[in-house]
Formats: C-alpha cells, sequence, structure tokens
C-alpha cells in the first residue's frame, strides 16, 4: 500500500542532486580530484582557454606584477615576523638585529620595504591605464570600486607597517595620521585615545598596529581574489577600448599574455633589484634610523612618497575637519568616476579632449607629490592649493562636462580594424614601451 | 492543513517569538563585541601613572622645560613680563579660539601647556614662528602666541592647559 503511495506521488516531485561529481575534463588522479575539487577545470577553463583581447599592451601586466609583489610582501613579511619584536622598548633594536645579525635578514627586510614602494609604483601605474582606457566603465564598475577598496586596505597597511620600526617617523608618521580622528566632531578625541590605548602613541598602539598590519594584509589578499573573479567575468578592457567580438580579435592567455607578463615582471623586478641592492633607503626617510622620542618632532614631518600627493591635499585645507575629509574624499572620488564620466566611449585614443585632461591629471599627481614633499608655506602651499583644485574639478566638472561636449574621433568597428588603422597610421596610441 | 482560526493566533506566536529571538540575540551579540571593543581603551596600568609633580625652582624667567606625562611632553614656561604682557593685551576677537589669558594660567607667570598641536599631534618648537614667545609648530605650520593660543595655521584649538595644582610655591602637581 505504501508503495502505492510513493508512486502516485512521485509524478509531483522533481529528482534532485545533492552532489555534483563529475564533469571533469581530466582523467586519471587529476581529474579524480577535479571531480570533487574543480580546481584544474578551472585553472584549464580560465588562464589556459581563457582568451584576452590580442592587442593587450604592457600597461595590462601590471594587474599581474601587483600580484607578485603582493606574494613577495607577504612571504618576506612573514620571515620578518620571525625575528620582530613589536614592544616600544625592544621595535627599533630588534629591527636592527635583522639588519645585522639575522642570516640574510638585511636583504630580507631590504626587499620588503622597496616592494611595499614598488607596488605603489605599480597600482600607480594600474590605475592610470584604468582611468586613460576607460576601464572602470561598463560592464567593469565594480572591478573599478573593489580596486579602490584594495587601495585603501593598501595605505592602510603601508602606514601601519611604516610604524613598526619605530623610528622617528614611525612615530611621527603614526601621531599625525591616528589624530586624523580627531577630527571627527564631538567623539574624535576619545576614538584616538580607544585607537592608541593610551594617552599617546605608544606601546599598546605599536603592538595592536603590528597585529593589524598582518590582518589587512591578509584583507587585501582576499579582496584580491575578488578583483580576479570580476575580471574573468568582464573580461580585459584593452587599448581600442572595443569589446572583442570574434577570434581575430583574441588570442589565448597562455602562452600569449602570460609570456608577455612575464618579461615585464622581468623589467619590473629588474628595477627592483637595482633598487634594492644599489640604493635601498632611497625611498625611505633617514629619520627613521633615529629611535622614536615623544619629546621631540623631526622639523620636518613627510610621509612616505607614495602618501606625498594625499598628504598635499590635506595641507593645502586650511581647517583640520575639512583637510582630513578633502584628503579621503580626493581617493574615494575615483569610485564616482563611471557615473561621472557619461561617455560612452572607452579609449582615450578616441577621445582628443579628455584625453588632454587625463594627462594634465597625472602631471597634477606628480605636482602635488612634490608639494608633499615640501613645507607647508608659500608657494608650496599656493601651488598646493590650485593642485588640490584641479584634483577635484577633474573628477566633479571635467569629467560630465567633456563626455556631453567632446566630439570623439571616428572609430574602428572590432579590435582587428582597430590594429589595421594603427598600422595604416590612422590611430596614434599611448606606447610605454 | 491549519485551520482558519487557529492561523492569526499562529502568526502572533511566531511574530511574538521572532522580536524576542532578535532582541535577545542583539543583546548577546552586544554583550560578546563589547569586551572585544573596550580591551582597547587605556588599560589599567597606563590610568595609574596620571599624575606627577614637577619642580619649578630651576626654572629661570624666559627658560621653560619638558616634562613627559602621560607619554606627551607637557611644556612649564616662565613667562618674562613682556611676554605676559602681550598675552594679555590680544584682542579677543582676533582669536580663531577666543580665551583670555588669566583663563589658561594660575599665576601669570607660570604657563603649563600640554605639548601637542591641536591640529595633527606634532610637538611644537618653543620660541619659533611669528609670535615673540610662543611656539610654531613645524609639522603643518601652525602658529601659537605666548599664552599657547592658536594664531595662525591649520590648528583648531589652543594648545590644551592640563589640570594640574600649586603645591607650594614652587612645584606643581599635573593631573
Amino acid at each position: 500500500m505504501s508503495d502505492k503511495n510513493l508512486e502516485n506521488t512521485s509524478a509531483e516531485y522533481k529528482p534532485v542532486h545533492t552532489n555534483k561529481v563529475g564533469g571533469s575534463p581530466f582523467k586519471g588522479v587529476v581529474g579524480w580530484i577535479d571531480n570533487r575539487l574543480p580546481i584544474f577545470r578551472m585553472f584549464k577553463y580560465e588562464y589556459l582557454d581563457f582568451q584576452v583581447p590580442k592587442n593587450l599592451s604592457y600597461l595590462w601586466s601590471l594587474g599581474g606584477i601587483l600580484m607578485i609583489c603582493l606574494i613577495f610582501l607577504i612571504v618576506t613579511g612573514l620571515v620578518l615576523g620571525m625575528h620582530y619584536k613589536p614592544s616600544s622598548s625592544e621595535a627599533f633594536e630588534s629591527v636592527e638585529k635583522i639588519m645585522r645579525d639575522v642570516n640574510f635578514g638585511w636583504l630580507i627586510r631590504y626587499m620588503h620595504m622597496n616592494f611595499a614602494s614598488f607596488f605603489f609604483i605599480a597600482v600607480y601605474i594600474h590605475i592610470f591605464r584604468g582611468l586613460y582606457y576607460g576601464s572602470y566603465k561598463e560592464p567593469r564598475q565594480l572591478m573599478w570600486l573593489i580596486g579602490i577598496v584594495i587601495f585603501f586596505l593598501m595605505m592602510a597597511t603601508a602606514f601601519l607597517g611604516y610604524t613598526l620600526p619605530w623610528g622617528q617617523m614611525s612615530y611621527w608618521g603614526a601621531t599625525v595620521i591616528t589624530n586624523l580622528f580627531s577630527a571627527v566632531p564631538f567623539v574624535g578625541e576619545s576614538i584616538v585615545t580607544w585607537l592608541w590605548g593610551d594617552y599617546a602613541v605608544g606601546d599598546a598602539t605599536l603592538n595592536r598596529f603590528y597585529v593589524l598590519h598582518w590582518l589587512i594584509a591578509f584583507g587585501i589578499l582576499g579582496i584580491v581574489i575578488f578583483h580576479v573573479i570580476a575580471l574573468h567575468i568582464v573580461g580585459s578592457n584593452n587599448p581600442s577600448g572595443i569589446e572583442p567580438k570574434d577570434t581575430r580579435d583574441t588570442v589565448s592567455f597562455a602562452p600569449f599574455t602570460t609570456s608577455k607578463d612575464l618579461f615585464a615582471m622581468l623589467i619590473f623586478l629588474f628595477a627592483f633589484v637595482i633598487i634594492t641592492m644599489y640604493a635601498p633607503n632611497y625611498l625611505g626617510h633617514p629619520d627613521n634610523y633615529i629611535p622614536a622620542d615623544p619629546l621631540v618632532t623631526p622639523a620636518h614631518i613627510v610621509p612616505e612618497w607614495y602618501f606625498l600627493p594625499f598628504y598635499a591635499i590635506l595641507r593645502s585645507i586650511p581647517d583640520k575637519l575639512m583637510g582630513v575629509i578633502a584628503m579621503v574624499s580626493s581617493i574615494a572620488i575615483l569610485g564616482l568616476l563611471p557615473w561621472l564620466d557619461l561617455s560612452k566611449i572607452r579609449s582615450s585614443v578616441f577621445r582628443p579632449i579628455w584625453k588632454q585632461f587625463v594627462f594634465l591629471f597625472v602631471l597634477d599627481f606628480f605636482i602635488l607629490m612634490y608639494v608633499g614633499g615640501m613645507p607647508a608655506e608659500g608657494i608650496y602651499l599656493l601651488i598646493g592649493r590650485v593642485g588640490t583644485a584641479y584634483w577635484f574639478l577633474f573628477f566633479l566638472i571635467i569629467a560630465p562636462l567633456v563626455s556631453l561636449i567632446e566630439k570623439p574621433l571616428p572609430m574602428p568597428n572590432s579590435i582587428h580594424e582597430f590594429e589595421q588603422w594603427k598600422k595604416q597610421g590612422k590611430i596614434k596610441t599611448f606606447k610605454l614601451f | 492543513m491549519l485551520e482558519n482560526n487557529n492561523n492569526s493566533e499562529k502568526k502572533n506566536r511566531r511574530d511574538f517569538l521572532t522580536v524576542a529571538t532578535t532582541a535577545v540575540g542583539a543583546v548577546g551579540v552586544g554583550a560578546a563585541v563589547w569586551p572585544i571593543v573596550n580591551q582597547m581603551s587605556p588599560d589599567a596600568s597606563v590610568k595609574a601613572l596620571a599624575s606627577i609633580e614637577v619642580d619649578l625652582s630651576k626654572i629661570k624667567e624666559g627658560q621653560e622645560i619638558t616634562v613627559l606625562w602621560r607619554g606627551k611632553p607637557v611644556f612649564v614656561k616662565r613667562r618674562t613680563k613682556e611676554e605676559i604682557l602681550n598675552a594679555e593685551k590680544v584682542d579677543l576677537k582676533e582669536l580663531k579660539d577666543p580665551q583670555p589669558d588669566n583663563k589658561r594660567v594660575k599665576k601669570s607667570e607660570w604657563l603649563v601647556l600640554v605639548g601637542v598641536c591641536t591640529h595633527l599631534g606634532c610637538v611644537p618648537i618653543s620660541g619659533k614662528g611669528e609670535y615673540a614667545g610662543g611656539w610654531f609648530c613645524p609639522c603643518h605650520g601652525s602658529h601659537y602666541d605666548s599664552s599657547g593660543r592658536i594664531r595662525k595655521g591649520p590648528a583648531p584649538a589652543n594648545l590644551e592647559v592640563p589640570n594640574y595644582e600649586f603645591v607650594g610655591d614652587n612645584k606643581i602637581k599635573l593631573g
């Protein structure tokens, strides 16, 4: 009877599979694993078979280079952590011990220091690439936003890491930056005391900064994975800004793009090795080899070079709270660009007016960087203010306005036509090398 | 199948359970998170070092010493007559953070200040800047006068006067 009941009702139910075992394109042990944990097929589909636009320039190698930087930073950081002591009485000495006593400690620390700088060099070129070729536009807006989150986290990690050697610049940099939070109305002072765990930057502060330096570093790794997953959904942009249409427009990621990326990495690492071996402290500040002294502020506090443009923006506003807001929004505003630039055309190659403003923006970045390293007075203050004004005008006024009034150049229909036009000299493109 | 007259009763019971569970859950999460947040505040040993005494007898007129209190520098300055006069005659309307000099000192000769710029926490340099007998912050260019009041630059407020009292003619207690 019960059998009959089952028979009658089974037509109302849909079949169900609670497992998805199978479907691997591989055989043998690899296939057996891949049927249960699809990492091999993911690698095959997303890296070996993955199609990318055939005209990617070296500017598209920065993503891979950044990944290499992050991995090297984590590895060198891990081994530094085995020798470093996060206490205000021991930190400076333990770093000196790493430099003098630990086997290859000098090399590992110099690599960690300089990879941080080179990470920023690469990320700035990477952001420029996105800006110039309109990589932030439909459908890549979310990737762009994730990228900005990564950039914020990078800045946080770099700042926390710079505190750890407990030199004069570490100490006073930490003091100035944590004091930014005191600009918050009403609760600012309490927030700062809470961040410090003391009434000034001290032992408790250093200890927690060490932990957070690790935490956020791995946070970056996690969010980078989102960035890459999103990339594999929306696909790479390319110098023409035109989406690939057929196989004439694309190549396989491996071996074409991978070999190009490897060559770019080689050049990048070559520059890195030159700096690390011959001028390891060139990108740092000599005052950080003076132990932290809470009674003496260095005559001229400067952050690391990669923070200078934003530091210049902070200093160009005479009001404390507004200065902090301006500094944070100068980066956050990048996130609005996909909705401020109304032009449907991605690549600046076809946007003669916008292109000029983008180059001016790059110039502005370097001017602000220069001003950020100079004393905040006289002519530097004036230049800093003009630079800050352009920074915000660029996003808020120029981007929407140019996208409305600009007449774009004639465009090819596809990437392979774009390449033909280039050969015929009909298009001038930006080349890195 | 539920009967109709049971439905509304069941629904009320379910709503009550949802609200009650959410409320208890929220309190529980709050109770679990609070220690994790609060552990970051200054601990007992930091709070225990809250007050110190400073001997003033060796400070001559026009001189200034710096002592460390709660991890911060404190300036103790014996002002000259001219500096006191300059500080007192300032028109309060000129000031960003208006405060008369006599509200900032207990004895006009002695000026006690937390030596931390109210902008971003650097230590201002004594005797520098545009105001005689004042301070200048090298980080972002704030100028303080001979009463420690902000006169020019990005700092929003005057240098803080810490809690202190005279415990004898030549001694103060900070905190």
